[in-house]
């Protein structure tokens, strides 16, 4: 599952172009992560420029671990 | 609702636009122009700001836009200067000039342009989906002033959302920009340091900026943009954010920082279909950036552009099957030579940074006059004759 971590965001949308599943909502000063669709992929992750997101070691969605 | 526009239940435009940059914007004044009537939509408090970008242009793109104004122009550029990572200085001969902008006016002044030719502009206006009617795109949702859910149908709605752009994906064109293509990118504004004025510096190398550059674009007598992008799979390892700071302390010690943004370029291909029922894609939305500089005000412009007339022309015709033309034309303007860019920087970024420097040495060597960009280009390629084989292929 990726988290926000911290506030550091600049919302500049870098995480959403990359992201296979479209899951990600970026609003004028806030973003959310819709955790059903995420598959873990951590493209959003490496794309960051701020080091905002990370991704937390858990069961993915196929049941193995991430 | 206290201030702001107010839509009636069952309000309808020919033409909605979502996003209010450049593109967004040009796109608009160009079909207001042709007598539609057009709405944008722009999520933001402001159209203009937050700036997320170096902000240069060259003077031959931009005059085809709006005539330059001392008003949003901080610097006018004659020089490039491209550093090696052994610190070999390049000037090639850039047989013209260019600007750097202030997009928070130029945005603005763009947006005043379309609402001239008629065109409506709505502020904290976040579409968040699109009317679908069997494939078929016939407005869009939008959440106004974060709190009233509307819809407002269109006939044609053309995306210019950004790098961050869902319009396309939510009608079911596929445009995620590969990881590899994203530049993920981080940029100071910095005052009190010494700079040239009229100079554009650009550095290359694994350590300043992996599959990518870094660059100092003056604004004025001691400020400039100072930022960088990395390809998105360097990430992996490091932040982009993390090699600015790096380098600004080691060459900038003393400089105030003014702001830190953070951004997206995406240098890729424009997106394979950009086009649908109802549904057009403009600049960042539509990957229409030049893949090996990484910008996108005047390729975006341009596509704006295209994309207004054919959607305004459509709407006057009363034939919306025409807005399908506009990928040809795009194709024909600009697509196609971003296609063959776009195979240059592939392999321009894979070259290490012994290479670089051998490239740096030779170029060097020749005068300044005789080093065009074109010419610095096919030296660049005869240092690697492995290379050239694969250029020919480019051209052919």
């Amino acid at each position: 599952m990726v988290i926000i971590k911290d506030n550091k965001c600049d919302f500049c949308g870098c995480c959403v172009g990359v992201c296979p599943e479209n899951c990600i909502e970026l609003y004028e000063a806030k973003i959310e992560i819709i955790d059903e669709i995420c598959t873990d992929c951590g493209k959003c992750v490496w794309a960051c420029p701020f080091d905002v997101l990370e991704l937390r070691v858990t069961k993915s969605k196929k049941g193995e671990i991430a | 609702m206290g201030f702001g526009k107010s839509f009636p239940e069952f309000d309808y435009y020919d033409i909605v636009v979502v996003g209010a940059g450049p593109s967004g914007t040009t796109a608009a004044r160009f079909a207001a122009l042709s007598g539609a009537k057009v709405l944008v939509l722009e999520k933001d408090r402001d159209v203009g700001y937050p700036v997320r970008c170096g902000e240069a242009v060259s003077h031959e793109g931009l005059v085809q836009f709006i005539e330059p104004n001392p008003k949003w122009i901080a610097s006018t550029v004659k020089y490039f200067k491209l550093v090696a990572p052994d610190g070999t200085v390049i000037k090639p001969n850039l047989n013209g000039f260019g600007y750097i902008l202030e997009r928070r006016i130029f945005d603005y002044e763009l947006a005043k342009l379309a609402a001239n030719c008629g065109a409506e502009i709505v502020t904290k206006a976040y579409v968040n989906g699109l009317i679908l009617n069997d494939g078929k795109v016939e407005g869009v949702k939008v959440l106004l002033n974060n709190s009233e859910q509307i819809e407002i149908r269109a006939k044609i709605v053309i995306g210019a959302d950004g790098v961050e752009s869902r319009v396309g994906r939510w009608a079911g064109l596929n445009t995620t920009c590969k990881l590899q293509d994203m530049e993920s990118a981080a940029q100071m504004t910095l005052t009190n340091i010494d700079i040239e004025p009229d100079t554009c510096y650009f550095y290359f190398g694994e350590k300043v900026a992996p599959g990518g550059y870094l660059w100092i674009f003056p604004k004025g007598e001691n400020t400039a943009n100072v930022g960088l992008g990395i390809a998105g799979i360097y990430g992996r390892q490091r932040h982009a954010l993390s090699y600015l700071e790096e380098f600004v302390e080691k060459r900038f010690p003393s400089a105030s920082i003014l702001t830190v943004i953070a951004g997206g370029v995406p240098c890729a291909k424009t997106a394979d279909k950009i086009v649908t029922y109802g549904l057009m894609l403009v600049g960042d939305a539509a990957r229409q950036v030049n893949p090996v500089s990484g910008g996108g005000i005047i390729s975006g412009m341009i596509g704006g552009k295209i994309a207004g007339q054919i959607a305004g022309e459509a709407i006057k015709k009363n034939d919306l099957n025409l807005i399908f033309d506009y990928e040809n034309e795009w194709r024909k303007t600009l697509g196609q030579r971003h296609e063959r860019y776009y195979k240059i920087k592939q392999f321009i970024y894979k070259f290490s940074d012994e290479k670089l420097n051998e490239i740096a040495r030779e170029l060097s060597k020749i005068p300044y006059e005789n080093l065009t960009l074109k010419n610095l280009f096919f030296t660049a390629v005869k240092t690697q004759p492995s290379l050239i084989i694969e250029v020919m292929k480019l051209f052919i």
